[in-house]
């Protein structure tokens, strides 16, 4: 019974992420356009963030400008989106908008991002009573719904954009804090994090330039989906009308306003509506990418 | 088993406990004066400072926050400042509905979601699974309100099929609630789909690359033996904690879900508490939302220790 | 596209054991997938045929192929707990393949598993089949993976590194187990490993592999005592054999590394390693000759090489060998050092009132190590070694005892110890891939402890960075490279000159070469003894296999749960007595020489939990030379043996001589 065999194989060559410096922003680059549905994502993040900083240049009419005139229009020409039932032009207040969500959900992201990695850090890294009562006093955080935790805190706080901000910080910190700390437990046990205690390295040297690299892959995928959080929570609150207050032309806060008037103006409701889930699906898209590519 | 349960349950207990001492603090924070609020703007000084004695509002705050969860416990809720009327039955009144709303979803929609999931992840990167996964990223992931929203459009205003509003009357029998349940359930199944399909969906993908796929398959198994003796048994018990922390999800996505349909849930009392500065309204249904939340997690945690033995022996 | 293997031919005949031979990277696994036709995501079959039993697997159906796995052709992998579901007993998991691949009922099946675990030398197949695969130790999960191959009495059995993951007594006695099932049944094995004492003991023929290509096909004999392709020639001259010593001769080693799939030219893949290399090699890819009847192998110079003209690289001393130092002083000294902790408990643990388990790395350490000397620790996973050697740098914190350095009494905390006490010892870490920096250059990895250890301004360190890096012979352009390019043996080479740049006075390395393939393994050996001997460094090499150990230190350590049993000079290690632990991990190295006919000793049970060591002698519950009560109650004292040696036992020196002679004998005949 001889076996014979006589064969080639062909393996895919394996995906690598290569840390050395310029190709990591081409990684990065390479992460935001893989595939199509990423490339799709990136592209609406990117126009949205554009219209962000464009958006007095371009809108045909200020943010709260009422043209008594033209109230309760629907599309056309003069106004794109229409009016709502101020007289308010919808496109331009979608377009201002842009900035709004953007820029608070951005700026919240990117702090809460920040005090996470500073204390899932040092937390992680210390260990001992420290840990233990920073992560106790997390659990009790992440124990409440973060909606939940969100409204509590607006509650006392006072609807605001001020008050979106700080809750974002404090909802999202705890989960930011916690993903930076598991990494940070599974790179402090490695070679070349006690070959840097044995050389008698400080602290910092050690914090921020043998562990804190490595955690920026899983650092950049949480800011992914915490960004795209950000925006749904800043969106949900402006609809609940605890979040920021009338006039901001706020996505959430306009899908709000034009409720009780949906019969008559649809559109007023519509695009509004649009834009956040556009964004919504831009981000999510985006993010998946980072993600995959990040986690292969 | 006997220790794990106790142990989980103490851990519980002490969550929750660490909860409520977040949550008496945030609200402590509350501005206004509670005195003012009860009693109104012409009330004089010497009125305010019996009311706040009477009340126990001058004592230390670890005193207050000790008979506060005194009193959360054995029931005495008090009253809301708003309406005046005892918290205890109100609250669990709205919690039925909202149990109503959320059993429904996770009746429907778990199932429908690890179903989902699984046929996405055994079919990695094929049409099934792209179909599923971007519908999952996009349609699903969207907001609940504008989900909610455009339900209403297209089975509402377009249909005429289901009623906008579900503001159940409180004596409605079920057949009188379902038809105004259809629609707030079909949208928090949507938010429900989006988390638990991607996570099993990683699940499946993740047991089907492990070693003991192949000793299966090198056994002679057919395919779908090994899928479903070996892979699901595997890839659902992580799914069990997906449920757990998807409540949490419901939760949140209830508190908007409501307030789109106007049903009157915990989470439109939530709104509608804050809106008003109702301190013990708010601390209540944050009390029970927190507890519910940690039931939920406390059940899927045995759940998990039952089907899985490596848990067992630790 | 690239290949991973390209055309492999072998043929095996029934009742034959074939060893595959190919160190990581050479495509042993995908070719053994490719054997059964099981394919994964990452390779497909692209050309070629396999011939089984009559029948082209590759132009079979799914079912049919699906009919022969698990009755006729099955695979026993690597890693047993990967591979066994975790959530299945594993009785059932193995009566499943019965019920499926035989018919049997369910009964049937239930009976015929316990039979299996049975023959595989379960004492207790009743209470392992009950049990889930994180029940049972590593040696019986790949007993129940054994079980599970032989049940339907196939016609070829694939071993893939089958005892590779397990400890060293674990891994002799499941040879020794394969070895008799091997020798008892008509099937046909393949063997796949990267160790070829394995091979040596159990196989007929063996194929080497080396980048996906067969260079060399040969009888055990023949390929042993006259290998012929360059590169067969190397691993065989590069294996530590048990008994030789850095003093004797240099191990041999193979220079570079393993061409991944892009970087193979056309010439002969193996040509840029080949010190025997001429122009034709670069240029044309050599055939598959016929070299004797039985035998085949791919070079050009294969005629020359069998003539005896040429030779690549040989058993021959050599004479840069390091000279082994006699003892001056004591440079580090250990006094009763303990590792204890407390298992760390979560706030809820505490507050549900579980008792705190306590669990004891590293119990009463007496040791010493002379300057320039190297002292070698030897024992399984679980002996405390690494423990031990981490409280010596403050990775670990000790719960007692004392350590001494050149007369500095060392505080436990690495926090506490002065730059100039860090400055004294060093760390060579087991895992080269964990052991740099991914996002910082070798030239910034090596500059760092001439910075921070000795206070050099930021170019002063640069320059000696550099010099550092050609001392580890290390291409100068490497030095602005991040570690993803390099490989692991270079990784490694970049670790110890990190570890060497201060010229230490103790260097520990801690299982330095485990993880690395044989080739590159003995060019790290050797570069570490010459390192040590410019620095003058006093070293701690930690290892578990006693060949490695032996070659390298001058004097061995033997560690058994937490506590030392043996010290002996290296050179004392082919001689008798020794501590039955010893006697038993000595005869579980497995021999590159196939005349020589192991008796290895089997040990019972597993290695005793930190948390609950056993009463008296530690390893009274396993030791084959069990006394009576004695060991069982009283701590055995240290003896001293003619030849030098302290052992920790019961058994007088010459008793103990006496019985392991005879043990030797009965080997011999």
């Amino acid at each position: 019974m001889p076996v014979q065999s006589k064969m080639s194989l062909t393996p895919d060559s394996p995906l690598s992420v290569n840390p050395s410096r310029i190709s990591r922003w081409a990684g990065a680059f390479h992460a935001l356009f893989s595939t199509k549905a990423t490339a799709l994502g990136t592209t609406i993040v990117l126009i949205f963030v554009v219209v962000a900083f464009i958006a007095p240049l371009i809108a045909p009419y200020g943010v709260n400008e009422q043209i008594y005139s033209d109230a309760r229009q629907a599309p056309s020409a003069d106004h794109w989106f229409g009016t709502d039932h101020l007289g308010r032009d919808v496109f331009s207040r979608v377009l201002y908008g842009a900035s709004d969500i953007l820029f608070l959900a951005g700026l919240g992201t990117a702090m809460a991002v920040m005090c996470g990695t500073a204390v899932g850090l040092l937390s992680g890294y210390a260990g001992g009573m420290v840990d233990e009562i920073m992560m106790r006093f997390f659990d009790s955080l992440l124990a409440m719904p973060a909606l939940l935790l969100a409204l509590l805190l607006l509650g006392t706080l006072g609807p605001s954009r001020n008050s979106v901000f700080i809750v974002m910080v404090i909802v999202y910190t705890p989960i930011v804090a916690r993903v930076v700390r598991s990494v940070v437990l599974s790179v402090r046990s490695k070679g070349f994090v006690e070959a840097a205690r044995l050389q008698g390295e400080s602290i910092e040297w050690v914090l921020f330039r043998e562990i804190l690299p490595s955690v920026t892959p899983t650092l950049a995928v949480e800011a992914a989906l915490r960004f795209s959080y950000a925006i749904f929570l800043v969106a949900s609150l402006g609809f609940l009308g605890v979040g920021v207050q009338p006039p901001s032309p706020n996505w959430g806060l306009m899908v709000n306003e034009a409720r009780p008037h949906v019969g008559q103006l649809p559109w007023a409701l519509f695009f509004p509506a649009a834009a956040i889930a556009i964004v919504v699906i831009g981000v999510n898209l985006m993010a998946d990418g980072v993600k995959r590519l990040l986690q292969a | 088993m006997a220790t794990f349960v106790i142990r989980r349950m103490g851990f519980l207990a002490l969550t929750v406990i660490l909860t409520s001492l977040v949550i008496f603090i945030i609200t402590q924070m509350l501005p206004g004066d509670v005195a003012r609020v009860v009693l109104g703007r012409e009330a004089g000084e010497a009125a305010l400072e019996a009311f706040r004695e009477e009340n126990g509002l001058n004592d230390p705050l670890p005193v207050q926050y000790g008979r506060w969860l005194m009193d959360f416990v054995t029931g005495d809720w008090g009253h809301s400042l708003s309406t005046r009327s005892a918290i205890f039955p109100v609250v669990m009144d709205r919690l039925r509905n909202s149990l109503l709303l959320a059993g429904m979803t996770m009746l429907v929609g778990v199932p429908l979601s690890i179903i989902l999931g699984i046929i996405a992840g055994l079919n990695e990167d094929k049409l099934a699974d792209n179909t599923i996964s971007i519908g999952a990223l996009t349609v699903v992931g969207l907001p609940e309100f504008v989900t909610g929203l455009v339900l209403i459009q297209i089975f509402s205003r377009w249909l005429g099929w289901l009623p906008a509003n579900s503001s159940i009357a409180p004596d409605a029998t079920f057949a009188e609630k379902l038809p105004m349940l259809i629609l707030p359930a079909m949208t928090a199944t949507m938010v429900l789909l989006a988390y638990i399909s991607r996570m099993t969906r990683a699940g499946v993908i993740e047991e089907l690359k492990r070693p003991y796929v192949r000793t299966a398959t090198l056994k002679g198994l057919p395919r779908r033996a090994v899928i479903f003796n070996h892979v699901l048994r595997n890839s659902l018990i992580p799914a069990i904690t997906v449920i757990a922390i998807s409540f949490g999800w419901l939760i949140s996505g209830l508190i908007v879900i409501e307030n789109v349909f106007n049903y009157p849930g915990l989470g439109r009392l939530l709104v509608f508490a804050i809106d008003r500065q109702d301190l013990p309204l708010i601390q209540a249904v944050a009390m029970v939302a927190v507890v519910s939340f940690a039931l939920a997690n406390l059940a899927a945690d045995l759940i998990y220790a039952r089907l899985n033995p490596r848990i067992r022996l630790e | 596209m690239l290949p991973a293997v390209r055309d492999f031919s072998l043929q095996i005949f029934a009742g034959e054991t074939y060893g595959l031979v190919g160190e990581s990277g050479s495509g042993k696994t995908t070719l053994a997938h490719a054997i059964m036709r099981y394919l994964s995501d990452s390779g497909e079959i692209v050309g070629g045929r396999i011939d089984f039993d009559g029948r082209n697997l590759l132009a079979l159906t799914s079912s049919e192929i699906r009919d022969i796995w698990g009755r006729e052709i099955v695979f026993v992998p690597q890693d047993p707990l990967s591979a066994l579901n975790p959530s299945i007993r594993v009785g059932e998991q193995v009566a499943e393949g019965l019920r499926v691949q035989m018919g049997l009922s369910r009964k049937a099946a239930n009976t015929r598993t316990i039979e299996l675990l049975t023959e595989v030398r379960i004492s207790d197949p009743g209470r392992v089949a009950r049990s889930y695969p994180h029940e049972i130790s590593g040696g019986m999960q790949q007993r129940v993976m054994i079980a599970m191959a032989l049940g339907a009495e196939p016609k070829l059995i694939l071993l893939d590194e089958p005892t590779t993951s397990l400890d060293v007594t674990t891994q002799a006695a499941v040879l020794d187990l394969l070895r008799d099932l091997i020798h008892n049944t008509d099937a046909a094995v393949l063997y796949i490993t990267h160790n070829l004492g394995v091979v040596a003991q159990i196989c007929d023929r063996v194929a080497v592999l080396y980048a996906g290509e067969l260079v060399e096909d040969a009888p055990k004999e023949a390929l042993f005592e006259k290998p012929l392709h360059p590169y067969t020639q190397g691993l065989l001259a590069s294996v530590p054999e048990l008994g030789r010593h850095k003093s004797d001769a240099r191990l041999s080693s193979i220079p570079g590394r393993i061409p991944s799939p892009q970087e193979r030219g056309s010439g002969c893949i193996f040509a840029p390693r080949c010190p025997l290399a001429i122009d034709l090699c670069f240029s044309e890819r050599p055939r598959l000759d016929a070299s004797f009847p039985d035998s085949k192998v791919r070079c050009h110079r294969w005629p020359e090489i069998a003539a005896g003209e040429i030779f690549a690289w040989g058993k021959i001393n050599n004479p840069e060998a390091v000279a082994s130092r006699p003892p001056q002083e004591t440079a580090l000294q250990l006094k009763n050092v303990e590792v204890g902790y407390t298992l760390r408990q979560s706030l809820s643990e505490r507050v549900a009132g579980r008792p705190r388990r306590r669990v004891m790395a590293v119990d009463g350490v007496d040791l010493s190590v002379q300057y320039g000397e190297t002292l070698g620790l030897a024992g399984e996973s679980g002996s405390g070694k690494t423990s031990l050697a981490r409280a010596v740098v403050g990775l670990v914190v000790r719960s007692g005892g004392d350590i001494d350095l050149l007369g500095l009494s060392l505080a436990p905390e690495l926090s506490r110890r002065s730059i100039d006490e860090l400055r004294l010892a060093q760390y060579i870490f087991q895992n080269p891939e964990e052991a740099l920096n991914p996002y910082l250059t070798i030239g910034e990895t090596l500059q760092r402890p001439y910075i921070t250890l000795m206070g050099q301004l930021k170019a002063d360190a640069r320059n000696n960075a550099r010099r550092l890096l050609a001392a580890v012979k290390l291409p100068a352009d490497y030095f602005d490279a991040y570690p993803n390019r390099l490989s692991g043996g270079e990784k490694q080479r970049v670790a110890i000159a990190r570890a060497f740049a201060t010229s230490p006075a103790l260097l520990i390395a801690d299982e330095p070469v485990s993880s690395l393939d044989v080739s590159v393994q003995a060019s790290i050996l050797n570069l570490l003894s010459a390192l040590q001997v410019d620095a003058n460094s006093s070293m701690l090499f930690i290892s578990h296999d006693l060949a490695v150990v032996g070659f390298l230190a001058d004097r061995v350590a033997i560690m058994y749960a937490g506590q030392i049993v043996e010290v002996t000079d290296s050179k004392a290690l082919p001689a008798l007595p020794h501590h039955p632990y010893t006697e038993a991990l000595l005869s579980a190295v497995p021999s590159i020489d196939p005349a020589t006919v192991q008796q290895v000793i089997q040990l019972e049970g597993d290695i005793p939990s930190q948390q609950a060591f056993p009463s008296g002698c530690r390893f009274h519950p396993r030791c084959p030379r069990y006394l009576g009560d004695i060991c069982r109650t009283v701590e055995p004292p240290w003896q001293v043996t003619e030849t030098g040696s302290r052992i920790r036992c019961h058994i007088s020196p010459d008793d103990l001589r006496a019985a392991q002679k005879r043990g030797f004998d009965n080997e011999g005949g």
